[in-house]
């Protein structure tokens, strides 16, 4: 006879990182599982931690800016833009003309790479074997040459300043942004045909990871995973900034919150940044670069100030306590990064261990973001 | 090891160099395949592949072979010892041992078995075993994941190839392989079954576990799955393995399927065309396998078992109920086409409305005033002050 005993199942925890190749750095997290079934994440953040936040309090308002470029690495024009913004504000600088359509050039620009970037990753943990990966990173790359004409490095650029950028573009500029433009909008429209309606990507990604708007908003998303969810929430339009207010732009929003949405939402996004660039690159206007009048060191009154940008991951905001002097007394990063992943337990609970990969690769981290 | 009787003289003989031929016929063809896929995925990925060993980098998957065989072979402390060593030996027998019963052309096979079919699919279904060894004795979290993923699919899988194949064999009426060839002299059977095939190629990709079913070594979730602590010549052996595997189920499809090496050409061909047949239409297959590889996204473990045994074994069962009726009652065979054509479509329909809700788009929100936002105000900390909100201190 066969006893009827139930047989006792264990889960087990399996460690998921900081060495693993999905996980888009060094992102630990703790996967307790039974059999597939995910019953419990628990993230380790921190491997990472360089404390750019408190390297910034000893450096003075210019040289704290290649800290923004080390935390956000893949939009870092973006990261610059913010903090220029802050210290923007705190000092009351006007930023000329020229300067603002430059930046905003640059940061939608950077936006499509580092929208590319998710692209060929996203690819990768969904399955594909790298095939969106270089088709992404073509494009990715020829922007990625505009970026090292403008400012000489592939990487770190440094280039905007307080009050401005540190020099004029290229002649060629112009043209060689609308050169590459009709290649992007070509890249996009290919992984669109690729991957879109592919059954299996729509099977992979539909209702995976899904949050409602109120969750969505509770845990503070912001970005791309937030629009997912339905709210049409963009700092470029809902809190103008720079020079955002004299484009023409649509917000992409999605409707289920889910993985496939964020991937849609981005996908758009790449194209509503390249209508941005369109329209700022007719507008660029002749001028100085930076104000005249800019002192040599950067003495800043006794305030707090917050300036935030939409970045490709959310809103990345800085925020500085001056007590005077050249040095802020306390600047802290509002990453999207960290904010988004917060909400991974909620997203990954319940669902699959290949569904963790797919949810992980969709919030977009920036591991350096977020640990800063 | 091998009961191989050929009619030579001496049977011992002539079974060591049925031996020989075999493994380096492996050997060959997974250092062909592993550099025919490196070059084919960078034509699909715009790169170019190997380009610096030797001329277009022929040479490459010699080198890499030469540098797994240098690489020292680890073995974790905590593993099961004889359990992890022989787990490699345990698939790779079986992809030797299915080499064993299929010819290549009309004349040349290491032995041409009555039930050669039959033979081919039960040593190649052992191969799981292997997997689920390598999994549990390399005391690995990921690698028992992935063996326990890898014996799942390749159980649950084994069931509608089989069927797939045994719905091909009632139409053939033999289970010898030279037999069905000879039977698709003038029609080959993927017109008259189209569904099998169509079961045919699905199992078969999850059997060699390549995309889209690659589940058990997912590189981006199990990171390798079973062969997660392998190193050197073991690991090599998983991979010759995988693609001697590739090419015998390439085989077996050109075979059962396409019409081997007597269609399109007739049953009078000599042994050089015979070749250039089959192995046109071997590599027809693969490089199929290899084209999916590199298009699609990997399927989930949960979606791929209710896949299989959902939808491929109801349809496996559903043709070979329909081939039983058209044969028993001998109805023109065109009823055989028509059948198999509405099973596929039928499954295509399944696939369909399984998979393909409606086309989701964006919704496009055009500029308007900051005023309609639907967040809570809380939220919306963007201003100067310290209302600087999210994130943690």
């Amino acid at each position: 006879m066969v006893q009827e005993q139930e047989l006792e199942t264990l889960d087990i925890n399996v460690n998921m990182g900081p060495q693993h190749p999905s996980t888009h750095g060094v992102f630990r997290m703790v996967l307790t599982i039974d059999g597939e079934r995910v019953m419990d994440v628990e993230p380790h953040v921190g491997y990472m931690h360089r404390g750019a936040e408190k390297l910034s309090e000893s450096m003075d308002y210019r040289q704290a800016l290649g800290y923004q470029d080390r935390t956000e690495y893949l939009a870092q024009f973006l990261a610059e833009h913010a903090y220029c913004l802050a210290v923007e504000k705190l000092l009351g600088l006007e930023v000329p003309e020229r300067a603002e359509y430059i930046r905003v050039i640059l940061c939608e620009l950077n936006r499509i790479t580092s929208h590319f970037m998710f692209l060929g990753a996203f690819g990768v943990d969904v399955g594909i074997f790298g095939t969106v990966f270089t088709y992404a990173f073509r494009e990715r790359e020829y922007i990625q040459d505009i970026f090292e004409e403008v400012t000489g490095e592939r990487l770190m650029y440094g280039y905007f300043r307080p009050g401005g950028v540190v020099w004029d573009l290229p002649d060629n500029f112009v043209q060689r942004v609308q050169e590459v433009l009709p290649h992007t909008r070509q890249g996009v429209k290919d992984i669109d045909l690729l991957l879109t309606d592919n059954e299996i990507l729509a099977a992979r990604s539909r209702g995976v990871g899904a949050m409602n708007a109120e969750d969505a908003i509770d845990w503070g998303l912001t970005g791309p995973l937030l629009r997912a969810c339905g709210v049409p929430w963009d700092l470029r339009k809902d809190r103008p900034y720079s020079i955002y207010d004299r484009f023409e732009f649509d917000i992409p929003v999605g409707q289920y919150g889910d993985v496939y949405d964020r991937y849609l939402v981005r996908l758009e996004e790449i194209r509503q940044s390249i209508r941005i660039v369109e329209q700022a690159l007719e507008q660029l206007p002749e001028g100085p670069i930076l104000p005249e009048k800019l002192p040599r060191r950067l003495r800043a009154p006794e305030a707090e100030v917050y300036a935030a940008v939409e970045a490709a991951r959310g809103e990345y905001g800085i925020y500085i306590v001056s007590k005077g002097g050249d040095k802020p007394y306390r600047l802290k990063i509002r990453s999207p990064s960290f904010s988004n992943l917060s909400a991974l337990p909620q997203m990954t609970i319940g669902s699959y261990v290949a569904d963790v990969v797919a949810i992980l690769g969709s919030i977009d981290i920036v591991l350096c973001d977020v640990d800063r | 090891m091998l009961s191989i009787t050929v009619d030579i003289n001496n049977a011992w003989l002539s079974a060591f160099l049925a031996l020989v031929v075999i493994v380096l016929l492996m050997t060959l063809t997974a250092l062909v395949l592993i550099y025919v896929e490196r070059k084919f995925s960078a034509r699909i990925q715009m790169r170019l592949g190997p380009m610096r060993v030797g001329p277009h980098g022929t040479l490459q998957t010699i080198a890499d072979a030469i540098k797994l065989l240098a690489k020292e072979d680890l073995r974790p402390r905590s593993a099961d010892r004889w359990v992890f060593e022989l787990a490699p030996f345990a698939i790779f027998v079986p992809a030797f041992l299915a080499f064993v019963a299929i010819p290549f052309t009309r004349d040349w096979a290491v032995s041409f078995l009555d039930l050669g079919l039959f033979y081919v699919i039960a040593v190649t279904g052992l191969s799981f075993v292997g997997f689920l060894m390598a999994g549990w004795g390399s005391d690995n979290k990921y690698a028992l994941l992935g063996g326990m993923r890898a014996a799942a699919q390749l159980i649950s899988y084994e069931v509608p190839l089989v069927l797939a194949l045994l719905a091909v064999s009632m139409v053939a009426g033999s289970l010898s392989l030279s037999d069905i060839v000879v039977f698709q002299g003038r029609v080959p059977l993927f017109v008259w079954q189209p569904l099998a095939l169509y079961i045919f190629i699905v199992a078969a990709l999850s059997e060699l576990e390549r995309q889209p079913f690659d589940i058990p070594t997912a590189e981006s979730e199990v990171v390798g799955g079973p062969f997660i602590e392998y190193s050197g010549i073991r690991w090599s052996m998983f991979m010759l393995t995988s693609y001697a595997n590739l090419f015998i189920y390439s085989l077996l499809g050109a075979l059962v399927f396409l019409g081997g090496w007597d269609w399109p050409l007739g049953r009078e061909i000599g042994l050089g065309w015979q070749l250039v047949l089959i192995f046109a239409k071997t590599s027809f297959l693969i490089l199929v396998f290899m084209w999916f590889r590199f298009t699609f996204p990997r399927l989930r473990i949960d979606q791929l078992m209710s896949y299989c045994w959902k939808v491929l074994i109801p349809l496996a069962f559903l043709q070979i109920f329909l081939n039983g009726l058209v044969l028993v009652y001998e109805w023109p065979d065109g009823i055989l086409l028509l059948t198999s054509g509405a099973g596929l479509l039928l499954a295509g329909y399944i696939v369909y409305r399984a998979v393909r809700a409606e086309p989701r788009r964006v919704r496009l929100v055009p500029a308007r005033g900051s005023g309609t936002v639907a967040v809570p105000p809380q939220t919306a900390g963007a201003e100067v002050g310290g209302a600087g909100t999210g994130g943690s201190g």
